[in-house]
């Protein structure tokens, strides 16, 4: 793995969070399972997931549509009680959306998890920082949102026990991973939405 | 409420299927909202913004449900860039919208969007069937279920002032 300050576009950019994002999403999602289904959020989030599980017929991935991630897999988890949802996003995009955090804790299900990968900056439009960066604490907005199983992750000490929260939960939870700022390299994906819903849709129901 | 239209509308879409209520409070969908959080068979999901019921919504289908997005014709506006998601992964995508800025509206706040409404969607490729007589109702209703979830297109039925009334304010 590559030091996480180091080159890229993020050179020469320093956040709070020390773990390694790449190492963190696997981490957790290694723990999750098989049986579990993903909504990974745009740019930086979605090659976490691509990264950690590879090309996965029980991932959906965003290409676009900034904000929809946390609703999309609100929806998902609502349609398929009897699986356990994960939605992986960062920063900017939860942050252009973070009322959505409201919406899932009110509708509370007990299957949703909730994974914010937090570099502290907009990586995928050149590394400007964040609100996150700034002040801004996620965790609290989602504790203040009303989601009752709130954690900031800053040590991967700490990882086994935030995997057992968004695996044993009967309600949402929500993960707040405090990562360093880095440019992990770009995993290859196909734009195509409608062939990937397809392909998820075929391994889940066995319909396209 | 006397009329039928409302009911008969939550009939068509519960035969058809849906499962997701997802709405912003309004009063144009006052009764939908009720009668979906009443029933014990269907998710009332109450949203901070309309946009979150694109993406609900597509979650819905790619999990083997679906749903129907209650808002007002001012949430339009809010949904523009995520309707990106409907059409880049040909989701089946319902919207049953009030109108604003329509027949007879008397807050000029109103105006630029009621008016918008149905270029805009139009031009983001949601075909628009709009019901301004109650005897419409359910005939434009199950046209645009079929459109939306045999199709797989994204359909917007809206709600005219003319069916609804329009909101009453002081004359000046």
């Amino acid at each position: 793995m590559a030091d996480p300050n180091d080159g890229g576009r993020a050179a020469g950019k320093t956040a709070t969070g020390t773990l390694d994002r790449r190492v963190a999403v696997k981490h957790l999602l290694d723990s999750m399972g098989d049986d579990v289904l993903i909504v990974a959020g745009l740019a930086g989030a979605k090659g976490d997931v691509t990264a950690a599980v590879g090309d996965d017929p029980r991932v959906f991935g965003f290409g676009g549509a900034m904000g929809a991630a946390a609703s999309m897999a609100l929806g998902l988890a609502l349609a398929q009680p009897d699986k356990r949802v994960l939605v992986v996003t960062g920063d900017g995009e939860l942050l252009m959306n973070v009322g959505t955090l409201a919406t899932i804790a009110i509708a509370n299900p007990p299957n949703l998890g909730i994974i914010c990968v937090d570099n502290e900056h907009y990586g995928e439009t050149g590394f400007q920082r964040s609100h996150t960066g700034l002040g801004t604490d996620l965790a609290v907005m989602a504790q203040g949102g009303g989601i009752g199983a709130v954690r900031t992750v800053r040590e991967s000490s700490e990882l086994d026990e935030a995997g057992e929260m968004l695996r044993n939960t009967n309600g949402a939870a929500f993960v707040l991973l405090k990562v360093a700022v880095n440019d992990p390299p770009k995993m290859p994906t196909v734009w195509d939405a409608s062939w990937h819903k397809s392909r998820f849709r075929q391994a889940l129901l066995g319909r396209p | 409420m006397s009329e039928t239209w409302p009911e008969e509308i939550y009939g068509l879409l519960r035969e058809n299927g849906i499962e997701q209520f997802a709405y912003v409070p309004d009063a144009g969908h006052d009764y939908l909202i009720k009668r979906s959080i009443a029933d014990p068979e269907v998710h009332a999901i109450a949203l901070t913004t309309e946009e979150e019921g694109v993406g609900l919504l597509a979650g819905a289908h790619l999990g083997g449900s679906r749903g129907v997005l209650l808002m007002q014709s001012s949430g339009v506006g809010n949904c523009i860039n995520l309707l990106s998601l409907p059409r880049a992964g040909r989701f089946p995508f319902l919207t049953i919208i009030s109108m604003r800025g329509d027949f007879g509206e008397g807050n000029p706040w109103q105006m630029p969007m009621g008016q918008s409404t149905q270029p805009v969607l139009e031009a983001c490729d949601v075909t628009c069937l709009k019901i301004d007589d109650p005897a419409e109702a359910s005939r434009t209703m199950s046209a645009a279920i079929t459109t939306a979830f045999t199709s797989e297109m994204p359909v917007a039925v809206l709600l005219g002032q003319r069916l609804l009334g329009a909101k009453v304010f002081a004359a000046r």
